[in-house]
């Protein structure tokens, strides 16, 4: 389980656009690594990430091992309705985390 | 079999060959066959794609990267994918997004890494079928996946 900083607005207009920020404490292990024994440290990483508003996907991210430690994602909402926000993520190993927020429309 | 002049000659041409080992990075074609995998083999055009790197970067393990699409984003017109390319990490990819119209805007911020200096592309893929990109060549002083 990673530590993980999520940042939405707790409230927004109708039809603003809000940005929405996720940072999640992962090493993004590329697999490519040497180590000293000359065998490689095993690729463990975040593959995916998926963004549902009010239960509908609105975006879906590949990650690929050219993605730093620590993967940072900024992107855009435009949001109409008070309703929940879901940040979900599956590591290498098919485990999936998630946060949830709630947004306030008014 | 006797050595004849000719056939030193043979095997001398052939001994590189055999030398040839698989390639850790890849190349400019790994990256040209990827996004002709991506494409379906169709040339993008140019334009509607902002991508913006720091032209030099210092550490090549974390690089802020924007990619930002010119798209209304309404249920007729929208990016429906956006695809992001390296020439000299081990792995051509980079990243993927698949936005819905309800983003309102086609704006992605991510830090990647960068084992070199090399051409970054990024292509949009949008509802109508049409394909745009943009490119830019970034310079790494010091790159990812050096140190073990």
């Amino acid at each position: 389980m990673a530590d993980v900083l999520v940042n939405i607005p707790e409230s927004a207009a109708p039809g603003e656009i809000i940005e929405i920020k996720l940072l999640i404490s992962h090493p993004m292990e590329t697999g490519f690594r040497p180590l000293a024994d000359g065998t490689l440290q095993p690729r463990d990483i975040i593959t995916s990430v998926r963004c549902l508003y009010g239960g509908e996907t609105v975006l879906e991210v590949d990650l690929h091992p050219a993605i730093s430690a620590n993967p940072f994602l900024a992107f855009h909402l435009r949001v109409d309705r008070s309703d929940e926000i879901v940040l979900e993520w599956t590591d290498w190993y098919g485990e999936v985390q998630r946060e949830v927020r709630q947004i306030e429309v008014v | 079999m006797t050595l004849t002049r000719r056939s030193t000659f043979a095997l001398g041409l052939g001994l590189p060959l055999m030398l040839v080992t698989r390639p850790l990075f890849a190349s400019p074609e790994t990256m040209g066959a990827a996004i002709a995998t991506f494409t379906a083999g169709a040339t993008p055009a140019e334009g509607r794609v902002s991508l913006d790197i720091p032209l030099l970067v210092e550490n090549g393990n974390s690089v802020p990267m924007t990619v930002e699409v010119d798209s209304p984003m309404t249920a007729n017109d929208h990016v429906t994918e956006i695809a992001v390319f390296n020439e000299r990490n081990p792995l051509p990819d980079i990243v993927r997004f698949r936005p819905s119209p309800a983003l309102g805007l086609a704006r992605f911020q991510v830090r990647i890494r960068l084992g070199d200096t090399q051409k970054i592309t990024a292509i949009a893929r949008m509802s109508d079928g049409s394909l745009w990109s943009a490119a830019m060549t970034v310079i790494v002083t010091a790159p990812a996946c050096i140190e073990s």
